[in-house]
């Protein structure tokens, strides 16, 4: 299924997507390797250590944009989690603060909706490793929901 | 472009392969200048986002302005010191166009002795028409020893 059936379905069904189901419909979250992690009502998302995730082969650090397209899936997963949308949200626009650089090791992301409007989604999402307090990276950004019909 | 102007697009695009996840999104450098860079990411179907559509995923767009930028500051200091990205902003212009190469144009318009500035634009084929606008901040010297700025 694509993401906007599995989407559609659960809307119709009334239940919350299934988003290892969603993220594994999704080419680059999977060639990135991203997985998602739902406890309940909490969603971690994982981002398995690959070498093709490199950006400084010196330090061993993630690239940017690697952490980057992380925490904005990890955002948007937020939003289909807690929003329901039928269709994928889009985003609008995205603010990545870059903490620490991101090691060799496995990296999880978490995201809070800070305010959610009619149309628009404000959603901030962190990025850490092995210590939950020292985030590596953190986004916020604003994703808009389809068009009601 | 002249020729010592294509010995350094070479050049930079060797080192480019040398960056693991630059090389593995295919990023190629097209153009360089005294404090710009033009690159690009050739539309492949595991860069989608959402493969209703066919859209490339906002990280690779996020990739490929992050690491232009890099290149962008690094023209403009004439040196490959360390450099760290401490934030970016990026604004989701129009959706991309399924099956098209996207290229990235940004500029390092200001550099201090410790941070850089740059801004630019993502598009296909003009960059008045862009997909996405980025706007960020660089840290300099993070690891190596590096050339005095102007």
């Amino acid at each position: 299924m694509t993401p906007s059936e599995i989407l559609r379905s659960a809307a119709a069904a009334g239940v919350k997507p299934d988003l290892a189901q969603l993220i594994a419909a999704i080419p680059y979250a999977c060639y990135l390797g991203i997985t998602v992690d739902r406890k309940g009502t909490e969603v971690t998302t994982v981002l398995k250590f690959q070498p093709h995730l490199v950006g400084n082969v010196g330090l061993q650090a993630l690239h940017g944009g690697v952490v980057g397209g992380f925490l904005e899936t990890t955002a948007m997963m937020q939003v289909i989690f807690e929003v329901g949308a039928a269709e994928m949200p889009k985003p609008v626009d995205i603010n990545i603060d870059y903490l620490r650089s991101g090691r060799a090791v496995d990296t999880y992301g978490r995201a809070v909706i800070t305010k959610q409007g009619r149309r628009v989604v404000n959603v901030h999402a962190e990025a850490w490793q092995e210590e939950h307090d020292r985030p590596i990276a953190a986004l916020h950004g604003h994703f808009l929901l389809p068009a009601e019909k | 472009m002249t020729a010592a102007s294509n010995e350094a697009v070479d050049f930079v695009n060797m080192m480019l392969r040398s960056i693991p996840h630059a090389d593995a999104l295919g990023m190629t450098l097209v153009e360089i200048g005294d404090g710009s860079a033009v690159a690009k990411i050739a539309y492949a179907e595991h860069l989608i986002g959402n493969p209703d559509t066919g859209v490339v995923h906002g990280g690779v767009i996020t990739s490929l302005l992050d690491n232009t930028a890099g290149l962008a500051v690094q023209a403009r200091l004439q040196s490959l010191g360390g450099i760290a990205t401490l934030d970016l902003r990026i604004d989701y212009m129009k959706p991309a166009v399924a099956g098209e190469d996207i290229y990235a144009f940004v500029e390092c318009y200001r550099a201090t002795s410790s941070i850089a500035f740059v801004r630019g634009v993502a598009y296909h084929t003009d960059r008045a028409d862009p997909i996405a606008a980025v706007a960020g901040a660089f840290m300099l010297g993070t690891n190596t020893v590096r050339k005095p700025v102007n």
